[in-house]
C-alpha cells in the first residue's frame, strides 16, 4: 500500500540529507509505527507519503514513493486526498474552517461526496471520536485533545485507504489517547485501513502495532520488522520493554498484559526487598512560594476554573494532571500573570503576578508554554541568549551558562528552528530560568521528546527542585510524573479532585498508573530505575 | 428576529468592497471618518466568536501607522505646495539627474492636509478590509470561492489568510514577550516583534495551504486538461476585464468604454467559465450557506452606498475637497444618506452564533 523505494530527501540549504536511501513497504491493512529519536526525520518521512514533502517544504526527493500504485511524483497531494489522509503534529495549524462540523465536512466537500452521505458520515465520525458534544463549537475554543480528535475526524470522513498520523496522542490525556488509539485499531481491523503513525510515547501504541519502522536518523538504513524484532536492537523502547530487558524476559513483552504474565517471579523476588529505601525520596519541602485562594476564571461563558485553593512550596515538583480542557493551562497562565482572575486571588511570593510588569514577573514566576518554540524568535542561539540577558537585566552570559548546564554542546550559531525538540525546550527553559524565578511552570514539556530527552528533563527538574524552586508541570505523561513528581494534583472540570503524594495518586488510578506500576502491582514501584535499584540491593542483577 | 446563523460570506465582502470603493472615490475627511464609523458600528454589532473577529482594531491601528508614514513622507520628500508655511526643514540640493525629487524645504499646512486626506483614505480602505475579516472569517470566504480559482490555490490561501494570521501571531508574540520579561512598549516593542510576527504568519499560511491541499482543495475532478485550460483562460480574461471596469468606475477620468461595458464583459466571461467548470467539477457543500433576504439587504446596502457616492460625484465636487486653497470640506447629503443605508446590516443581518448560545444549547442537550 505504501512503498518507499530508495528515497533520499535533502532540504534546501541542508548540509546533509534528512533521510538516506529509505526503502520499505507497508502492506494493506497494517498499523505501522515509525519510531526514532527526535530530529531523525520521522515527520519528513510521514509528510513524504502524500507528497507534502517536497511539494510544500522545498528540497529534493530522490527515489520514489508509491501509494496504492500511484507515484507522488505524478500526483499532487490534492489528487491523493481520497487515498491518503494526513494529520500533522499541530492540529490547530491544519484547520481550514472555524467550526467543528465544517472541519469534518471539508475534505468530503472537495471530493464531491453527496450531501446525504456527508451528513451521515459526519454523524458517524462524531460518534466514533466522541465529538458530538462539541459539534457546534468554534475550533479555537477547543482544548488541545479535542482539537486533535477533530483533526483526525476531519481526515477520516474522506474515507482514505491510508491514514498518516504524526504524534496523534502527544497532546491527549491518557484516557483520550486510549480512545483515539482504540478508534484507530478499529479502523484497521474493521475497514482494513493502512495506518502509519509516528509516536514518541511508545508505551501507548506499541501493543497495537503490527510492524515498526525504526529511523535511526544518522544516515544508517531504516530497520523494519515486528515490534519484538526491532526492540531487540533499538535504543528507543517503552518502559515495559525496558523492564523486560532488565529482567531478561523472552520474548520481550510489548503490553502490560504480556509483561504481567511473565512478571510472577520478579514480583516474588521484589516482595522480599525492603522497598521504601529504594524509592526516590521527596526533596525537602520548604516555604510556600505560590498560593491560589478561591481562584475562578472563565473564557466568555465557559468556566475554566471553579474555586481553586492550592499551595506550591519550595523544593517540590508538582504534577498537574487531568483531562484535556480541565483547566491546567489556565491555572498556569494565572500563576504567571497572563490572565486576571474573575474572583479569588493568586499570589506568588506575596505579589499578584498580573499586576506586575513583565520585567518583575519573570523574577518570581517563569512559564515554559506548551509550544516552547514561541518563546524563541531570534535567528541564532547566541542571539536568544544575549537577548534574554538584556531583557531580564542580567549579567551577559547568564543565560548561556544556564543553557550549558541543561543541554551542553548547543552550537551558538545554530538557528533555534534547526535544534531538536529537546534542545529547543532546553533553550526555552534556560531563558525562563535565567532570571531565577522561585516558581517554575512547564506546560506539557514532554510533548515531542524521545525517551533520552525526557530522561534529561527529569534530571534537570529534579535538580531545580533540589535547589529550592517550586516546579509545577502540567502533563499527561504518567511516566514522567512517576519519575519526577513529588505531589500530584488532579483537576477535573476546573476543580481540584485529588491532591496528594504522586505515588499514591498514580498507583491508585487505573488511568494514570505508569506501566511498571501496572506490571508490578501491588508493589509500589513506578519506574524501571526503581526496580533496578531494588534488584541491585537484593544482590541479583540481571534477574531471570 | 431570525435564529443565530452566519451570513453568506459573499454578502459581507460585497458590502465591505462597496464601502472600500466609496472610500477610494473620495478624499473628503468627513465622509472617510463616517465610513470608518459605519464599519466599526456594524462590526461591533455582528462579529463572531472566532479569533479573526478581534482583528478590526488591529486594522485600525495599521491605518494610523499608514497615516503617520504618509505624513512623514510628505514632510521629507513631498511635492512643495505653496501656502501657509508651518515650519521649514533644511533643503538638500540634489544633483541634476535627480531633478523632480525634492528633499526638505518649507512644509505648508496645505501639503500636510492633502497628505492627511490621502492617508486617511488608505486607512479607511484598511478598515473596510478589517471589517470584512472580522465579520466573516477568511476561511469561509475561501470555501465560497468558485472552483476555477482553485488553480491559484496556494497563492489565494496565503493572500486571504496572511493578514488575519499575522494578527493571531502577534497576540502569541505579545504573550511570549511577556513571558520573556520584555516590558518595553511602543515603537521598540513593535519593531522587535515585527519579524517574528511576519515569519509566524507566513509559516501558518503555508501550513494551512499544505493542509488544504492534502485534503483535496483544488482537485482536478473530472475535467480534461483542455477543458481546464479553457475555463482558466476565461476566468483570467474575465478578471482582467472586471479589474479594468472597476478601475474605470473608480477613476472619474477614465474613458466610457472602460467603465460599465468592461465590467459587463468581465462578469459575462466569469459567469460563462463558472457555468462551464461547474459541470465538470464534483464539488458538493455540507450545509450550503443560503442566499436569502438578509444577504440581499447586506450586499445591496454596500452597493447602494457606492451608488450614492457615484451620484454625489456627479452632482458636486464635495467628494474631493480642495486643499489649495484649504477650505472646510462640504458634506454631500446624498453620500451621507448612502452611508446610513450601509448601517442596515447591523439590524438586518442575523446575529452570529456565539459560544454562549452554543453552550446553552449544549447545556439544554445535557
Amino acid at each position: 500500500m505504501i512503498r518507499f523505494e530508495h528515497v533520499t530527501i535533502t532540504y534546501p540549504e541542508a548540509e546533509s540529507p534528512t533521510l538516506v536511501d529509505v526503502s520499505f513497504e507497508v502492506p494493506e491493512g497494517e498499523l505501522c509505527l515509525v519510531v526514532g529519536v527526535t530530529g531523525s526525520g520521522k515527520s519528513t518521512l510521514l509528510r513524504a507519503v502524500n507528497g507534502l514533502v517536497p511539494r510544500f517544504s522545498g528540497g529534493v526527493l530522490a527515489g520514489s514513493v508509491i501509494i496504492d500504485g500511484k507515484s507522488t511524483a505524478d500526483l499532487p497531494p490534492r489528487d491523493l486526498a481520497d487515498v491518503v489522509g494526513v494529520v500533522g503534529q499541530d492540529p490547530a495549524a491544519g484547520f481550514v474552517t472555524d467550526y467543528v462540523e465544517d472541519e469534518l465536512a471539508y475534505a468530503m466537500e472537495n471530493l464531491g461526496v453527496a450531501p446525504e452521505v456527508m451528513r451521515r458520515r459526519v454523524e458517524d465520525i462524531l460518534d466514533l471520536l466522541g465529538l458530538h458534544e462539541i459539534r457546534h463549537r468554534p475550533l479555537a475554543s477547543l482544548s488541545g485533545g479535542q482539537q486533535q480528535r477533530v483533526a483526525i475526524g476531519a481526515v477520516l470522513t474522506a474515507g482514505p485507504r491510508v491514514l498518516v498520523l504524526d504524534e496523534p496522542t502527544s497532546a491527549l490525556d491518557p484516557a483520550a489517547a486510549e480512545e483515539v488509539l482504540a478508534a484507530l485499531t478499529r479502523l484497521v481491523h474493521d475497514l482494513g485501513i493502512t495506518v502509519l503513525i509516528a509516536e514518541h510515547r511508545l508505551e501507548r501504541v506499541v501493543q497495537y502495532a503490527d510492524r515498526i519502522v525504526m529511523v535511526p536518523g544518522d544516515g544508517r538504513p531504516v530497520i523494519m520488522g515486528t515490534p519484538a524484532e526491532v526492540f531487540g536492537q533499538s535504543s528507543v523502547a517503552p518502559p515495559v520493554v525496558e523492564l523486560g530487558r532488565l529482567a531478561g524476559w523472552s520474548p520481550l513483552p510489548l503490553s502490560v498484559r504480556d509483561a504481567r504474565r511473565l512478571a510472577g517471579p520478579l514480583r516474588e523476588r521484589l516482595a522480599e526487598v525492603e522497598l521504601s529505601a529504594f524509592r526516590r525520596t521527596p526533596s525537602m519541602v520548604g516555604e510556600v512560594i505560590a498560593v491560589t485562594d478561591g481562584l475562578q476564571a472563565s473564557y466568555g461563558p465557559v468556566t475554566a476554573l471553579r474555586g481553586i485553593n492550592l499551595q506550591f512550596r519550595a523544593g517540590e515538583v508538582v504534577a498537574l494532571m487531568g483531562r484535556n480542557g480541565a483547566g491546567k493551562s489556565t491555572l498556569l497562565n494565572h500563576l504567571v500573570g497572563l490572565r486576571e482572575a474573575d474572583s479569588g486571588t493568586v499570589r506568588v511570593m506575596g505579589a499578584e503576578p498580573h499586576r506586575l510588569s513583565a520585567h518583575d514577573v519573570v523574577r518570581i514566576a517563569g512559564l515554559v508554554p506548551q509550544d516552547s518554540g514561541v518563546l524563541l524568535y531570534h535567528d541564532t542561539v547566541a542571539a536568544e541568549c544575549s537577548a534574554s540577558d538584556r531583557d531580564a537585566g542580567l549579567v551577559a552570559g547568564t543565560t548561556r551558562s544556564v543553557l550549558d548546564q541543561i543541554v551542553p554542546d548547543i552550537k551558538a550559531t545554530a538557528h533555534p528552528r534547526d535544534l531538536s525538540e529537546g534542545q529547543r525546550l532546553g533553550l526555552a527553559l534556560s531563558i525562563v530560568l535565567a532570571s531565577e524565578p522561585p516558581l517554575l511552570l512547564l506546560d506539557e514539556p514532554t510533548r515531542g521528546l524521545d525517551y533520552g530527552a525526557k530522561q534529561r528533563l527529569v534530571e534537570v527538574l529534579g535538580r531545580l527542585a533540589a535547589e529550592g524552586r517550586a516546579v509545577v508541570i502540567a502533563t499527561h505523561d504518567v511516566e514522567v510524573v512517576a519519575a519526577v513528581a513529588d505531589r500530584c494534583v488532579v483537576l477535573a472540570e476546573g476543580e481540584v479532585v485529588s491532591d496528594g503524594s504522586a505515588r499514591d495518586v498514580v498507583i491508585h488510578s487505573p488511568v494514570f498508573a505508569p506501566q511498571v506500576a501496572k506490571v508490578l502491582a501491588p508493589l509500589p514501584l513506578l519506574t524501571v530505575r526503581e526496580v533496578e535499584l531494588a534488584l541491585a540491593a537484593a544482590g541479583d542483577l540481571p534477574f531471570s | 428576529m431570525t435564529a443565530p446563523r452566519l451570513l453568506h460570506p459573499g454578502a459581507w465582502w460585497l458590502w465591505a468592497v462597496g464601502l472600500a470603493a466609496c472610500a477610494l472615490r473620495t478624499t473628503n475627511p468627513v465622509l472617510l471618518c463616517l465610513i470608518i464609523a459605519v464599519t466599526g458600528w456594524v462590526v461591533v454589532s455582528r462579529r463572531t466568536d472566532v479569533p479573526w473577529s478581534r482583528s478590526f482594531a488591529s486594522f485600525l491601528r495599521l491605518g494610523l501607522i499608514v497615516i503617520a508614514v504618509r505624513l512623514v513622507f510628505q514632510i521629507l520628500f513631498g511635492v512643495r505646495i505653496p501656502g501657509t508655511t508651518l515650519f521649514s526643514i533644511p533643503e538638500v540640493t540634489l544633483p541634476s539627474w535627480a531633478a523632480g525629487v525634492s528633499l526638505g524645504g518649507p512644509v505648508t499646512l496645505e501639503s500636510l492636509m492633502a497628505a492627511l486626506y490621502q492617508g486617511l483614505r488608505l486607512a479607511t480602505v484598511l478598515a473596510c478590509f478589517g471589517a470584512a475579516t472580522s465579520l466573516c472569517s477568511p476561511y469561509r470566504m475561501l470555501r465560497a470561492l468558485p472552483t476555477v480559482l482553485y488553480e491559484a490555490g496556494v497563492a489565494v490561501t496565503v493572500a486571504f489568510t496572511f493578514a488575519p494570521q499575522a494578527i493571531v501571531a502577534s497576540r502569541q508574540v505579545r504573550e511570549a514577550r511577556r513571558l520573556r520579561g520584555r516590558s518595553d512598549r511602543g515603537f521598540r516593542a513593535w519593531s522587535a516583534s515585527a519579524l517574528p510576527v511576519l515569519e509566524g504568519a507566513l509559516d501558518r499560511a503555508v501550513a494551512l495551504a499544505a493542509s488544504m491541499d492534502s485534503r483535496g482543495y483544488g482537485r482536478r475532478g473530472g475535467a480534461s486538461v483542455s477543458q481546464r485550460r479553457r475555463s482558466v483562460g476565461l476566468v483570467l480574461a474575465g478578471l482582467v476585464a472586471i479589474a479594468i471596469g472597476s478601475y474605470g468606475l473608480l477613476d472619474p477620468g477614465a474613458p466610457t468604454m472602460f467603465r460599465i461595458p468592461a465590467l459587463a464583459v468581465g462578469v459575462a466571461a466569469l459567469v460563462g467559465s463558472l457555468a462551464a467548470s461547474g459541470r465538470s467539477t464534483e464539488r458538493t457543500r455540507y450545509r450550503p450557506d443560503p442566499w436569502v433576504k438578509p444577504e440581499w439587504i447586506v450586499s445591496l446596502a454596500g452597493l447602494i452606498a457606492l451608488a450614492s457616492f457615484v451620484l454625489a460625484g456627479r452632482i458636486s465636487d464635495a467628494l474631493t475637497p480642495s486643499t489649495n486653497p484649504l477650505e472646510v470640506p462640504a458634506v454631500p447629503l446624498v453620500a451621507v444618506v448612502g452611508l446610513l443605508v450601509a448601517t442596515l446590516p447591523s439590524w438586518f443581518a442575523p446575529t452570529p452564533p456565539t459560544l454562549a448560545t452554543v453552550s446553552t444549547s449544549m447545556a439544554v442537550a445535557a
